[in-house]
């Protein structure tokens, strides 16, 4: 029997969106259920990094699956500008890891000196003070050096989520919002989904709600292991251009903010912001940028990452309930452009790509 | 920028003012007033350029919450121009785009 929909994606973020637009964009009537305006969103507090450089330590095809879409990203960025109307502030200028010791700086470059042995794609150069000055003249004195990979860019995610929005809208898909999904069950060789208003059929389901997957994942016989991770994030009053490639921790965006950030901690569902933090991030960018001294921070906030134990992505479909699958990952930026346009195609029914033969979650089985 | 204010002072304020200079021109104020109550009392409708598109901009919110009444206030620049109270020989001058970094 025909359903209603052809999928139904569970989750607005990042990752829902990138494959539900995909699914639309492919003439699948595709319907997105998004959470509350409470639930905790990733996809709203991320710092906008579309990173390669040092994934992969533990599988490489991790690092391999970054590149993958950070090279679709140009032309998925373009699309979706065409789409939309936004600009997203995209651009792939290399991204530079800055290293404040010597240490620091040896430990990055062994693990990326791993990663290239293993992937001559997965490239990166060593800068020490001089090299670093030449690109950054602003840069400050007491670093040690750094490492540039030419894979690395930045972009909006808050214009990339809303384009995306703009874009399945455009090519017919139906969002609805504030429809958390209290249960699924088989029927008619599809999917039945109940979000307490509303009942509907789908052929296929996609769970991509992060960290609410844990919930809705057991629904259809696979599991999410998922945890959340904080990291906390400023942002500074608009400034004259001066930094033109995203490092780790500060980016500057095409509107003139500049972005900090790069905490990690695990402290449950809370996303709040501390002041240990916020200081220890506004000090560090001191250290690294000297010139940001007297810039103004006039807004931070906490988010939770979606972390699985070796921080790497779970792309699966259900044994139990084949037509269900699982999507989870932390980096919803980076891999937007290959969720959007390889990821989709197996969800389709193409073949799985071998690239993805990893990212079970029964590798977390013990 | 127009010179002729829609802005009065009302009945019973203190007719005790101080002088500002905005954009180089000196200015009598209410001493009470704050940054950007005294611009919009002495007619200034331009207060910045966005950083962006270079917008002309004029306080919204006049509570400290919009951020778009940002003037460089003594040397000091994006000055949340409603948060501030003005004060005898206070140097106002309009935020052209974003601010340098020096």
């Amino acid at each position: 029997m025909k359903q209603e929909y052809d999928f139904a994606v569970v989750g607005g973020g990042l990752v829902g969106m990138a494959i539900a637009y995909g699914l639309a964009k492919r003439g699948q009537k595709t319907i997105v259920l998004d959470g509350e305006d409470s639930s905790v969103r990733a996809a709203r507090g991320n710092f906008g990094l579309i990173w390669v450089s040092g994934k992969g330590k533990k599988q490489v095809d991790y690092g391999r699956w970054s590149l993958e879409s950070a090279l679709l990203w140009p032309a998925f960025a373009a699309e979706l500008e065409e789409a939309s109307s936004l600009s997203l502030g995209y651009s792939r200028q290399g991204g530079i890891s800055i290293a404040l010791t010597d240490d620091a700086l040896a430990g990055s470059v062994d693990t990326l000196r791993q990663l290239h042995a293993r992937d001559a794609r997965l490239t990166y150069d060593i800068l020490d003070r001089q090299q670093l000055t030449e690109r950054i003249p602003e840069i400050g004195q007491n670093v040690a050096g750094a490492v540039y990979s030419e894979n690395d860019g930045h972009v909006s995610p808050l214009y990339t989520l809303r384009a995306l929005f703009l874009a399945f809208e455009r090519a017919c898909g139906e969002y609805v919002p504030e429809a958390p999904v209290m249960s699924i069950e088989r029927a008619n060789g599809g999917f039945r989904v109940d979000t307490g208003k509303r009942t509907l059929e789908a052929g296929r389901v996609v769970l991509c709600a992060g960290l609410g997957n844990r919930e809705l994942a057991p629904m259809v016989g696979l599991t999410a292991p998922v945890v959340p991770l904080r990291g906390q994030i400023l942002v500074t009053e608009r400034v004259r251009p001066f930094l033109k490639y995203p490092t780790l921790s500060v980016r500057q965006t095409a509107e003139g903010s500049i972005l900090l950030g790069e905490s990690a901690e695990d402290v449950g569902m809370n996303d709040g912001v501390t002041p240990e933090i916020v200081a220890h991030i506004a000090r560090k960018a001191v250290t690294q940028f000297p010139l940001l001294k007297n810039v103004r921070v006039v807004r931070a906030w906490g988010a939770l990452r979606v972390m699985t134990p070796d921080s790497m992505p779970v792309y699966e479909e259900s044994a139990t309930h084949p037509g269900a699958f699982i999507a989870t990952c932390h980096s919803g930026v980076t891999l937007a452009a290959a969720h959007c346009e390889v990821l989709v195609a197996w969800l389709l029914g193409g073949q799985r790509p071998s690239l993805l033969d990893y990212f079970y979650a029964k590798r977390f089985a013990v | 920028m127009q010179n002729v204010s829609l802005f009065s002072q009302i009945d019973g304020a203190s007719p005790r003012t101080v002088r500002i200079v905005v954009d180089g021109r000196p200015v009598d104020v209410p001493e009470y007033a704050n940054v950007a109550a005294a611009l919009l009392y002495a007619g200034v409708g331009v207060f910045r350029r966005t950083p962006v598109g270079a917008a002309p901009r004029a306080p919204y919110c006049m509570m400290g919450v919009c951020f778009d009444c940002l003037v460089e206030i003594d040397g000091l620049p994006n000055q949340q121009a409603c948060m501030v109270r003005v004060h005898d020989g206070m140097e106002v001058k309009a935020m052209a785009g974003a601010r340098a970094l020096v």
